[in-house]
């Protein structure tokens, strides 16, 4: 038999347990063992973004993390980033502004859009960004565009994404 | 013939599965996860073309976790459907490189995935052809992709072409493309009791129940109630259905999933084939066309003929007197090329509104103005009335919005801060037509109107405008409707495919709700239901029904490096009634930024040694991110059209991407006065011509 590794993780506030094949990535470990099916699979190899959740806080391609790796971390999906299902204000500006269409790579865009919110509120710059000394990033259209785009939309919500994440982003 | 009164239609309802979409709990066909569920992870055949001579399992079966491996010796006997695509797992042919020649079915992903690796298969392999060449041996086929003949001719437009005072002639080649939905195709298949119960990504489910019903001679059962995007590619069954539902039929009882990995949606799931188009304009010195001819050559499968009628849209564009269009079709060893958006329209409209851009050139004419010039009066090869024909105030109202009379016509003239700009435009069609056999049944429970119809919602929003359009036909709020789509347990229902899915199914529930409010009148009783089937168009035979759209790009071309980008692109769309301006408005742009992808990024690239898309994800083949769009509009005109249906609503799925690519070809020459003739335009076509500089 293959070896498995005790895994502990926090999966949108709950607790959850299990024993992962070593090569098993976060992905596959909520998808298929833990029936966590929001985070959606595109591509598999970090290219597309539709498997984006926020891992300690942070977006993550859980495609391209090892499910070992991350024992004790906390994980939130889409479906997570509103306890008590409540609305989140990036989830909101999707469904005001109509930022998808078929929804697949919805709810990786939504995790994005939270880390990106948070990465310029911590003045982390981007190449769009003119100003790499100064702390303060201003997350104008340019600069959300180029942050978000990391998660592809075939349906190519883009426009709508880019005005969901500015409002969300102001509020 | 007026259009039924609007209430809701026209508004701005938000899609109704919206919030299960936002958090990831709407299911998909890959997302369902029931204890016991098998992966299937196939094995691929590694040569182009020839015949399997022995398959050695042995290795794969004794890993542990592995329930099953299934090839063509032990595989379960298929019906013939004559779609050969379908014959999976029925003999030793191979067609194509990446045809599936074994399954494995195992506990786990891994595991599954670790076993095909050691599934052995040996070949005999023949000697194939691979690489499209438009000047290799070629045939005409008997149809064209949708039903149409090859070719047409009126008049005689060689010599019409010959005594032309103003002649273009010029070739254009577009790729072969791969469509890349964001969620691979999917399967989830369990047989019990000799009934297969499949969870498919689908276009179409009660197609995929007829194919499969054919197919196994058993009964199916579909349901497909969210779809990651389709774009063509989710419409006919692919190999990989069939291989995840027979699989399955070994191992009744349990589940089975099959989740397509990227790479094979490059190899199974067919594309749009690549094309090169020989354009002869002919015309007066005023622009009016004596000539147009669009003769195309494009690859199709050697095991499978798919042809893309790239000339169609010239068969109704522009007026001339003399016109033909032709198409050849060059046999490949290749997975077979199939229906993508806007198939023939999208690549098709590049060569002719190319070709009109430089026609306008050599006349010293506004490209709008020969258009214009050219607007034909009736359906330039049947005659038909338009029941509604928009081009010429799409490209008046879109030139001005655009500001077009502000540009100077002659290129290479406005360089700004080393970036070339410069403007074009690129016009298009597709037809507006209706499926038949759908049915609708409405039944009032509850206080509520349940709709129930077989339709498909693959991003393009049928459960919210199928809401509206009941509700306007059943005269009551949207609050008092509840549709359900997306199974084979309701009414049966045509394909999202075509343009045409809403136009099909809006048209049957405004049927049924006009036989529910005749049967029982404004006032209905608990239980109360009516159904019907989707009505014929009278109006079919009697008029030409078309979208149009005007494109108008801008592009900054980088002098020195020749990088592309496309700061404007403004769609004006002559569609009919919009049935609800924020969902019709993110597909139009949708379409729009697909033909900013085709100008620019999509190219699959075959290695004709081996058969194989050597771009084969999504790092290789590259499709629009988010930083490709800058400012993108859609407009559209006031256009009331009665005949085409009782919404007045022509389809809106893939007018958005034609005419973009040329489009933006004609502003790329207005910017830096080189022409690109074939797609996508690269730095390096740029580059390389001694005209950039
Ligand atoms: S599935 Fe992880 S990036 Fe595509
Ligand atoms: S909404 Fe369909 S891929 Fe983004």
């Amino acid at each position: 038999m293959t070896t498995t590794i005790p895994l502990s993780i926090t999966v949108d506030g709950e607790q959850r347990d299990l024993d992962v094949d070593p090569r098993t990535t976060l992905l596959d470990a909520l998808r298929e063992r833990l029936a966590v099916t929001t985070p959606k699979k595109g591509c598999d190899h970090g290219q597309c973004g539709a498997c984006t959740v926020l891992v300690d806080g942070r977006r993550v391609l859980s495609c391209l993390t090892l499910a070992v790796a991350k024992d004790g971390a906390d994980v939130v999906t889409a479906n997570g980033l509103a306890p008590d299902g409540g609305s989140h204000p990036v989830t909101e500006a999707f469904l005001a502004n109509d930022a998808f269409q078929c929804g697949y790579c919805t709810p990786g865009q939504v995790c994005s859009a939270v880390g990106a919110i948070d990465e310029a509120r911590r003045g982390m710059p981007s190449a769009a960004t003119a100003d790499l000394a100064g702390d303060d990033v201003v997350l104008d259209r340019a600069e959300i565009a180029e942050r978000m785009s990391g998660n592809l939309c075939r349906c190519a919500a883009y426009v709508n994404i880019v005005t969901a994440v500015e409002e969300a982003a102001s509020r | 013939m007026t259009t039924m009164d609007a209430r809701s239609m026209g508004t701005s309802v938000r899609r109704i599965e919206g919030p299960d979409k936002v958090t990831g709990t709407a299911p998909y066909a890959g997302d369902t996860v029931a204890d016991g569920t098998l992966v299937l992870y196939p094995v691929q055949a590694t040569v182009a073309r020839g015949e399997i001579t022995a398959i050695d399992t042995s290795a794969a079966t004794a890993l542990p976790g592995v329930a099953a491996v299934v090839t063509h010796l032990d595989a379960p006997r298929l019906a013939d459907d004559g779609d050969p695509e379908h014959r999976v797992l029925q003999g030793t042919t191979v067609h194509h490189r990446g045809q599936y020649v074994a399954a494995v079915l195992a506990d786990h992903a891994e595991v599954a995935a670790e076993a095909a690796r050691l599934v052995v298969v040996s070949y005999d392999e023949a000697p194939s052809t691979t690489g499209f060449d438009p000047d290799g041996g070629s045939y005409t086929p008997s149809a064209l992709g949708n039903g149409q003949a090859p070719d047409s001719v009126v008049g005689d437009p060689d010599a019409a072409l010959a005594a032309a005072p103003v002649v273009v002639k010029a070739s254009y080649a577009t790729p072969m493309e791969h469509h890349n939905p964001m969620e691979p195709h999917a399967t989830t298949a369990t047989w019990v009791d000799g009934r297969a119960i499949v969870h498919e990504a689908s276009q179409g489910a009660d197609l995929a129940r007829q194919t499969l019903a054919t197919l196994f001679d058993a009964e199916v059962e579909v349901s497909s109630p969210h779809v990651g995007g389709g774009f063509g590619t989710k419409g006919f069954l692919h190999a990989g259905t069939v291989l995840a539902v027979l699989a399955a039929r070994t191992v009744p009882g349990r589940p089975v999933r099959f989740a397509l990995g990227r790479r094979q949606m490059f190899e199974t799931v067919g594309y749009r084939p690549a094309t090169v188009q020989h354009m002869a304009l002919g015309a007066e010195a005023d622009g009016r066309l004596d000539a147009l001819v669009h003769d195309v050559v494009g690859a199709t499968a050697r095991y499978k003929e798919f042809v893309e009628p790239a000339g169609g849209s010239s068969r109704s564009m522009y007026a001339a007197p003399h016109r033909r269009t032709s198409h050849r079709a060059v046999p490949l060893d290749l997975d077979a090329p199939t229906y993508m958006r806007a198939p023939g329209e999208a690549p098709g409209s590049f060569g002719l509104e190319c070709a009109m851009d430089e026609l306008a050139v050599a006349l010293d004419m506004d490209p709008i103005e020969l258009r214009v010039r050219n607007e034909p009066s009736v359906h330039p090869e049947n005659g038909l009335p338009f029941s509604s024909r928009g081009l010429v105030e799409c490209l008046r109202t879109g030139a001005e919005r655009f500001g077009w009379s502000t540009w100077d016509r002659a290129p290479r003239r406005r360089l700004v801060d080393g970036w070339w700009h410069g403007v074009g435009v690129g016009c298009g069609t597709f037809p507006a037509f209706r499926m038949p056999g759908s049915t609708a049944e409405i039944t009032f429970t509850g206080g509520r109107y349940v709709v129930a119809i077989g339709a498909a919602d693959i991003g393009q929003g049928a459960r919210t405008v199928l809401t509206q359009i009941a509700a306007d036909a059943l005269g009551v709020d949207v609050g008092s409707i509840e549709v359900e789509i997306g199974s084979t347990s309701l009414p049966v229902g045509s394909i999202a495919g075509g343009s045409a899915g809403t136009a099909s199914w809006g048209s049957t529930v405004v049927e049924a709700a006009d036989r529910f409010r005749d049967k029982y009148g404004e006032d209905p009783d608990d239980g109360d239901h009516a159904d019907a089937a989707t009505p014929d168009n009278p109006w079919a035979e009697e008029f030409a029904m078309a979208a149009y759209v005007a494109q108008f790009a801008e592009v900054a071309v980088h002098a020195d490096t020749g990088e592309i980008r496309v700061p404007r692109l403004l769609g004006t769309f002559g569609v009919g009634r919009i049935l609800n301006p924020t969902l019709g408005r993110s597909q139009l742009q949708g379409g729009m930024v697909w033909g900013l992808s085709m100008a620019l990024h999509e190219e699959s690239v075959v290695d004709p040694r081996f058969g194989e898309v050597i771009n084969h994800d999504l790092a290789g083949y590259h499709i629009a991110a988010n930083a490709d769009v800058r400012e993108i509009d859609a407009q559209w005109i006031d256009e009331d059209d009665g005949y085409v249906n009782p919404m007045g609503a022509k389809g809106i799925g893939e007018i958005g991407i034609v005419g973009v690519a040329a489009a933006i070809a004609n502003a790329t020459y207005h910017a830096t006065g080189v022409r690109v003739r074939s797609l996508p335009i690269t730095c390096d076509d740029l580059l390389t011509d001694p005209a950039f500089g």
